[in-house]
């Protein structure tokens, strides 16, 4: 998420501070909580709602009493989607989003490529939606209102943190003077700022980057069509780059590189502003709604875990906004953490089931970071030789498919892979299929008043689950493993034949899904001793993470 | 080892004039220009990242040993 440097003004949407009697405690009987979350933004919220509905009382603090303005982190991928479905909030975000999955890339005046992210049919979701980040987390506050096991509290801030072998003791600071409450864990979601960060006395050390972007909602009516349109050199706006997305209610967010000894106070006024886009439409016709001007770092904490108090999203990890990369990366670390934290706090499993936490999510930051930095040096090339050899890239895509290929004009977020310990390795011949470490796939089924896969999954009530291509006899499901049987009796059917394709399916094959679903392992014809090993491996009876 | 350093042209002379002539009447910012685009079309051709890395490695030994013996003989 860019950090912004300024910005207009615009409605907001307001919400009340409202005394809480744990702040009438004594500070000798504190209120103790399993878990606070400190930022009620997209992860925050969506961590929140998901610890909820996995049945544990959550605390969720935001030191502001608003929504915050501005298009933000608009691209959301399948997979945040995906998870939102499972939070019951997906669609939403996709009633009101825009559908998209072509991005075009042009050269000067000229398309040099153009590229479809899900070119299959037979998906639920989408490969992206463009949605306000203010509209994301409206239906996100809106659905925590439903669930009464969260308590959100507005205009709660965190103004110091204690330290505890098995707890931290907050001291929040509010309109009416500051408390206590003790935790037992605290996840801070509390951005790319975190003061969490700060008072755990981590480091955030990693590459800046010298250019500066400029951020504009416009409010026009356009004929563009529905993708994602990347300049390089555009006419408009000559030696730098842009971008273009449609959001929903004729607004079109526009992402403009300035050069890097811009001055922000004079590039943020719109009649500094107005002339740039006027260039790039051809017409006057647009009213601002949003502008912020923003540079950006790639960095990461060395450790998302620092005792008691657990880092995700943008307060662990930032990226360039070339990609997606951001809050849909902050969005799996909360459906990641999620379960984890739901069976330590249930002694299900052993408190090092949270180390994979940091093992899985820090090397995805590590691939994020590396993707988004290429992105990003493609775009603002550091050297003489860097520009000649970009320069040479896209005069070589006008006539082959290779430098097509090397464009680099984001690379746009997908599910990382894990190679974790959590998962079980294959011992079977697969010849496709999603490897254990990788999320599941979507395919449509029918039956049971189910249309996908991914439908079947929530209704699996977000546990262990199998899914299982039946040869007809049902296999011995271990207590509290949920079961998708595709075919055979009181299964769901395959009547496209995708989903077998997309599991490399025969008769027997039986694929675990960890409550994320993330693939743990996959068997041919499982054996209870060795669907009980994975199972106990995905749990985090397995030392050395 | 991956990188191929045997002599792989019959007539390596040919191969050494083709890179040159191309070269031929280009100042040396469009000579830059155009080694970019070759190195970019050949390491595609090769199409193997080891090969490439290889390939990477021995160029930028060469420039190490030259700064290294030019230091000696100042020596």
């Amino acid at each position: 998420m860019p950090e912004p440097v300024a910005r207009t003004p615009q409605s907001r949407t307001q919400f009340g501070y409202r005394r809480h009697a744990d702040q009438d405690r004594p500070s000798a009987s504190l209120a103790e909580h399993p878990v606070v979350v400190v930022g009620a933004g997209p992860v925050g919220l969506s961590f929140a709602i998901d610890l909820a509905q996995r049945g544990h009382g959550v605390v969720l603090l935001d030191d502001a009493d608003r929504i915050g303005e501005g298009s933000r982190a608009i691209c959301f991928s399948k997979r945040s989607l995906e998870y939102w479905d499972r939070l019951g909030t997906g669609q939403r975000m996709v009633d009101k989003g825009v559908v998209w999955s072509v991005g075009r890339i042009f050269h000067g005046e000229s398309l040099l490529y153009q590229f479809n992210l899900l070119p299959e049919d037979g998906h639920k979701r989408p490969a992206f939606i463009n949605l306000q980040q203010f509209h994301a987390e409206a239906y996100l506050v809106d659905r925590v209102q439903e669930l009464s096991a969260i308590d959100l509290r507005w205009r709660n801030k965190v103004a110091g943190l204690e330290a505890h072998n098995d707890h931290v003791v907050l001291t929040i600071e509010t309109p009416e003077g500051g408390y206590l409450m003790r935790a037992a864990y605290v996840v801070a979601c509390d951005g790319a700022r975190s003061s969490l960060r700060q008072m755990v006395g981590a480091e955030f050390a990693g590459k800046v980057f010298e250019d500066q972007f400029l951020i504009a909602d416009v409010k026009m009516t356009a004929e563009f069509p529905t993708e994602r349109w990347f300049w390089f050199d555009p006419p408009f706006h000559a030696g730098r780059s842009a971008l273009l997305h449609k959001e929903p209610d004729d607004i079109w967010r526009i992402d403009l590189q300035l050069h890097p000894d811009a001055d922000p106070a004079v590039e943020k006024r719109p009649e500094n502003v107005r002339p740039r886009i006027a260039r790039m439409l051809g017409h006057e016709k647009f009213e601002f709604e949003w502008i912020s001007l923003y540079k950006f770092q790639c960095r990461r904490m060395d450790k998302f875990i620092h005792g008691r108090v657990i880092f995700a999203g943008d307060a662990a990890h930032q990226v360039s906004p070339f990609g997606a990369r951001g809050a849909n990366s902050g969005l799996e670390d909360a459906e990641n953490l999620a379960w984890k934290l739901d069976r330590v706090l249930r002694r299900s499993s052993p408190e090092a089931l949270l180390d994979s936490y940091h093992a899985e999510r820090s090397a995805a930051a590590d691939e994020n970071i590396r993707e988004s930095t290429r992105s990003t040096d493609f775009m603002a090339p550091a050297s003489r030789q860097e520009a000649r050899l970009r320069k040479a890239v896209l005069s070589l895509a006008r006539e082959t498919e290779f430098g097509k290929r090397m464009i680099n004009g984001g690379r746009l977020s997908v599910p990382s892979i894990y190679d974790s310990s959590l998962s079980t390795a294959d011992g079977d011949t697969w010849r496709g299929g999603p490897r254990p470490g990788a999320s599941m796939l979507d395919a449509p089924v029918a039956g049971d008043g189910l249309a996908f896969l991914t439908d079947a999954f929530i209704r699996g009530r977000k546990r262990f689950t199998l899914l299982e291509f039946s040869n007809g006899a049902a296999a011995d499901a271990p207590d509290d493993v949920g079961v998708i049987r595709v075919g055979g009796e009181g299964g769901v059917s395959d009547s496209t034949g995708l989903a077998g394709t997309r599991y490399d399916a025969e008769p027997g094959t039986t694929y675990l899904l960890r409550p994320d679903g993330y693939v743990a392992a996959r068997f041919r014809h499982p054996t209870s001793s060795a669907l009980d090993a994975a199972l106990a491996r995905a749990a985090g009876f397995n030392r050395g993470f | 080892m991956a990188l191929s350093t045997s002599s792989n042209f019959a007539k390596p002379d040919d191969a050494f004039r083709a890179v040159v002539e191309a070269h031929r009447g280009l100042s040396d910012e469009q000579s830059a220009d155009l080694d970019a685009a070759l190195v970019l079309i050949l390491a595609n051709h090769i199409g193997d990242l080891d090969v490439l890395v290889e390939a990477i490695e021995l160029a930028r030994r060469r420039m190490v040993d030259a700064s290294l013996q030019a230091q000696q003989q100042q020596q």
